[in-house]
């Protein structure tokens, strides 16, 4: 069997980071078999024990820690305990994210700040505090989660759009910068994924949606985690500093 | 082993240059073809090496051999 990866993953309770860190956790193929995984969880304590029982690999080692990924100091002390835990890291999945939707007329500061902080100010946490032990070992993998929503904007969301646009521009750097050491940096950029994140919106909101999806269908977080893996893998070793759409076709370019 | 010998084998082994270029006044972007991410990875080396730490604004000033072991010889009280 080929060698395990060690992967922390942000946001890792709920909705897409679940499925990533499923996905990382139980996939056996590419030549890569991920074993042992540390997500980070601010939320939803009980969502801890229900993964834990959802992996079905025995082998697989699961590490389950809390912080607020918008702190500088909580992502240094988690990565230092993942890695402990881990025996090192080589892959880093950025999915922590929030929505405080409202019309800019509406949107206060807070709403604005607080968005930016958990969902862009966390990549920069996060990968600041592995960056050091990737680049000694000369191998790496992040894969940051943008959205669509960065690349065409949407009404309502200027806060979150703006922190998945940032994504996108610090995946671009942080690839060039790490290239010669053998890190990867991309992104994937889900469109219209059915998680509790976009439960939020009403029956016709979501009819609506679904009509300009060439695939005609809302995606699922398990769509989104399989490209993520794949990034994650070493069959993808030549793909650095791009943004992959997982949207059913809703944005082409 | 002295303090030179020792962080001229970790330039030697970060940079992989000849151990003969790593003379006193060799600069590290412009002598020993050193990129700026080598640099910093340079300094993370010899904080690991000499068990110190090397704050920022002093790891800029460290952009020669001579001033890595000037710099070294003095935080570690040699």
């Amino acid at each position: 069997m080929a060698q395990s990866k060690r992967a922390i993953v942000t946001g890792g309770t709920r909705g897409i980071g679940r499925a990533i860190v499923k996905e990382l956790a139980s996939r056996s193929c590419c030549g890569v078999l991920f074993s042992d995984v540390a997500f980070v969880y601010n939320s939803c304590e009980e969502c801890v024990e229900e993964i834990r029982q959802e992996i079905k690999s025995p082998e697989t080692r699961i590490f389950a820690l809390k912080a607020d990924a918008s702190s500088y100091e909580d992502a240094e002390a988690t990565v230092a305990e993942a890695i402990q835990k881990l025996g090192g890291v080589d892959i880093l999945v950025n999915n922590a994210g929030i929505t405080r939707d409202n019309l800019l007329l509406r949107m206060t500061p807070e709403e604005f700040d607080t968005v930016i902080n958990v969902n862009l100010r966390s990549v920069y946490n996060y990968t600041r505090a592995v960056i050091r032990h990737m680049i000694k070992q000369r191998y790496g993998r992040i894969v940051n989660i943008s959205s669509v929503v960065g690349l065409i904007g949407n009404p309502g969301q200027a806060n979150y759009a703006a922190s998945k646009a940032g994504i996108i521009g610090f995946t671009k750097s942080a690839a060039r910068e790490f290239a010669s050491r053998g890190i990867t940096v991309n992104a994937v950029a889900p469109g219209f994924i059915d998680t509790e994140m976009t439960r939020q919106l009403n029956e016709k909101q979501r009819e609506t949606l679904i009509q300009n999806i060439p695939l005609k269908r809302l995606g699922t977080p398990e769509d989104v985690a399989r490209v993520v893996a794949f990034l994650c893998s070493d069959d993808a070793e030549y793909i650095t500093g791009q943004v992959i759409n997982v949207d059913g076709g809703m944005v082409m370019s | 082993m002295s303090l030179e010998e020792k962080v001229r084998d970790i330039i030697v082994d970060k940079l992989g240059v000849a151990p003969e270029k790593v003379k006193p006044e060799a600069h590290f972007i412009d002598d020993l073809g050193a990129d700026s991410l080598d640099t910093v990875e340079l300094v993370m080396a010899f904080e690991e090496e000499f068990n110190v730490e090397i704050p920022d604004d002093d790891a800029q000033q460290i952009t020669t051999v001579k001033s890595a072991v000037d710099y070294l010889g003095k935080k570690i009280g040699e």
